[in-house]
């Protein structure tokens, strides 16, 4: 009796969550090692690791600058002139491992020689890049500024709820509708930022397109998505300062600590579980980067703001490649999966 | 109060209002500008007037976003598909903690144990799998049996039902309730399902307001990447896909901040309403162990 009426009450929300998230995941790894798509007209086949061998292949090339018949190398705009790459990736006979790779990136080694890295899926790779630099800058960043707003507004002066409760409102406003409205903030020739920091700077200051650049386009990015998840860890910090006993600053306070001291020695600690959690909680989060891409940039210029879920979308749903779609997601995973082990491992019990 | 105190005071407010207008100016932005023409919002923009009610003000680009699209279905399919999902999902998600919490039944640990595991599973690493398995699902209509869900509502329904975190919160919740309520309910005979309703859940408001509102925000401000996947028809899709009909070649942003202030002003509303229970849904994804 006690056996039925527990499954019938727990089986609908299991089954949704098998049906619904378990079984894709592992749908995605199977679809990973063969060359499914959405529809078509040939059977699916087993690839083994191709996919992924497409998406990572990397080759490594050093070329010797030209050199004219006196031994001279041989320029062009001062810069030294190499080979064609095309010899090297379009000839599957002499070189399969460069063949119909592409340039990814390359750098000078003295005078004469250069070394080219080679890839087979540049722009996987660049989003792979991008998505990493999005996260190392978003989440230190992110969760210190989330901890000043939360220590700022952790104290008792009237009308501090006013502030708490505006810090917190771009938390509820969608980011979709956040990156359309900050696309006109960023937008070089009518852009509010520029006009505010052409106000701030009394006209010394040269209007920019921000997401134009490639310089800038995702720093752009960053910064709002900042804006806009700032409020949402300032609370969870702010959930974290209040369980900090207030007997603990008043010793503080009578030992003479000074307002370093007292953060260093009595706040900081209290703080440590919360520390974590909010840094897993901000890099999940930036890791799944999709919505800020696909209304402002859609990935440009020169895919500079690239991120592995806005490639993601473009082969599983763009070009119906479930496949590579699939294998995009299980590296995506594999991210995810290992930054919660490092949240376990962090918060083991010593 | 000191003369130090006061002006220290003063220095704090005048610190938290700077921070404050970095937040408000920008809402603030939208508004104004979808009650401007086209050419004056583009002119205000160079100075302070882009944040203020100046000028030659109207509901025109509110309108004229209405005539461009059909925003007011928009509204309903987000408002449908919103409103069935949280329904379904805090019903669901609380007869399942329900029967973890307090009734013993074979494999229930190892149940839940996975329910929690796919925490760390986030909707990108499954839509396009996902993707395929929906268009390969039956589904029961009038006329009989169809297959395929891309382009219907229940694409958008079903799979966002419950996630690991709303049977987690409720979980938590009811492990913290006195357990003789439910054992005297069973000694006087009431079947489970009547202590679910009659017992635990007039006591659990505050978990369902919680839940409630983490629900309402993934399903009415995030359906964006699943809908544009799955729903090329324009009648079904929700208000974030809609925004895509405003990426025209010349672009109107009065009508643009028109649309972003139809879909964003109820949400802040609600908010401002009821700011403390936001905040405190917010704050207990925090207390996740």
């Amino acid at each position: 009796m006690q056996n039925r009426a527990g499954w019938l009450m727990a089986g609908p929300a299991f089954l949704l969550i098998a049906a619904f998230l378990i079984i894709p995941f592992f749908m995605a790894i199977g679809f990973s090692f063969t060359n499914q798509r959405l529809v078509s007209p040939n059977p699916t086949e087993w690839v083994g690791t191709a996919n992924y061998e497409r998406l990572f292949g990397i080759a490594v090339l050093t070329l010797e600058a030209e050199r004219d018949e006196d031994g001279t190398v041989r320029t062009k705009d001062g810069e030294p002139v190499f080979p064609s790459l095309r010899s090297y990736t379009r000839n599957k006979d002499d070189h399969p491992e460069y063949y119909r790779k592409r340039e990814w990136f390359s750098f000078g080694r003295g005078e004469d020689r250069r070394t080219f890295v080679l890839a087979t899926d540049v722009v996987f790779l660049k989003a792979v890049r991008n998505t990493l630099f999005f996260v190392a800058v978003v989440a230190p960043l992110q969760a210190t500024a989330a901890l000043g707003l939360a220590m700022l507004i952790n104290r008792k002066v009237r009308g501090i709820n006013i502030f708490r409760t505006v810090y917190f409102m771009p938390v509820v406003i969608s980011m979709v509708v956040v990156s359309m409205l900050w696309r006109f903030i960023y937008d070089g020739q009518n852009g509010l930022l520029n006009t505010v920091l052409d106000l701030l700077t009394f006209g010394w200051f040269e209007p920019v397109d921000w997401l134009g650049r490639t310089s800038t386009a995702l720093p752009s990015i960053m910064a709002m998505s900042i804006w806009q998840g700032v409020g949402f860890h300032m609370i969870i910090w702010l959930s974290g300062l209040q369980t900090i006993p207030a007997s603990l600053y008043e010793a503080a306070r009578i030992e003479g600590a000074s307002r370093w001291q007292t953060f260093r020695y009595v706040t900081w600690p209290g703080l440590r579980n919360t520390a974590i959690l909010v840094m897993i909680i901000i890099t999940m989060q930036a890791f799944t980067l999709y919505p800020q891409i696909a209304v402002m940039t859609g990935g440009g210029p020169l895919d500079s703001t690239q991120s592995i879920v806005f490639q993601m979308v473009e082969r599983g749903y763009g070009k119906q490649d479930i496949s590579g779609g699939s294998t995009i997601s299980v590296f995506l995973f594999l991210f995810v999966l290992s930054i919660s082990l490092l949240q376990r491992w962090l918060t083991r019990e010593k | 109060m000191t003369l130090e105190r006061k002006t220290r005071l003063i220095g704090l407010y005048l610190f938290l209002g700077f921070i404050a207008c970095i937040f408000v100016l920008p809402i603030l932005f939208m508004v104004m500008s979808s009650f401007k023409p086209d050419l004056q919002l583009l002119s205000d923009s160079s100075s302070l007037r882009a944040f203020l009610p100046v000028g030659d003000l109207g509901v025109d680009n509110y309108r004229d976003a209405f005539s461009r699209a059909p925003v007011g279905l928009f509204i309903f399919n987000s408002v449908f598909i919103t409103a069935t999902t949280l329904v379904l999902s805090l019903f669901l998600a609380s007869i399942a903690a329900f029967s973890f919490v307090f009734i013993e039944w074979r494999g229930k640990t190892v149940v839940l144990a996975i329910i929690i595991a796919t925490y760390i599973l986030p909707f990108e690493t499954v839509a396009v799998p996902l993707l395929l398995l929906v268009n390969n699902l039956p589904w029961l209509t009038a006329e009989g049996v169809t297959w395929g869900w891309l382009n219907s509502y229940q694409v958008q329904i079903v799979p966002w039902i419950i996630r690991a975190l709303e049977i987690f919160l409720f979980v938590q919740y009811f492990r913290d309730l006195p357990r003789d309520l439910v054992e005297s309910a069973r000694v006087e005979g009431a079947s489970w399902f009547q202590v679910y309703r009659r017992v635990v859940m007039p006591l659990s408001g505050p978990v369902i307001a919680t839940v409630a509102i983490l629900k309402f925000l993934e399903m009415y401000n995030n359906q964006f990447i699943w809908p544009i996947m799955v729903v090329q028809e324009e009648g079904l899709r929700p208000i974030m896909v809609g925004l895509l009909y405003f990426f025209q070649l010349n672009t109107a942003w009065g009508e643009i901040m028109a649309y972003l202030t139809i879909i964003t002003v109820p949400v802040l509303a609600f908010y401002l309403v009821l700011q403390r229970a936001f905040i405190a849904s917010i704050a207990s994804t925090g207390v996740k162990g």
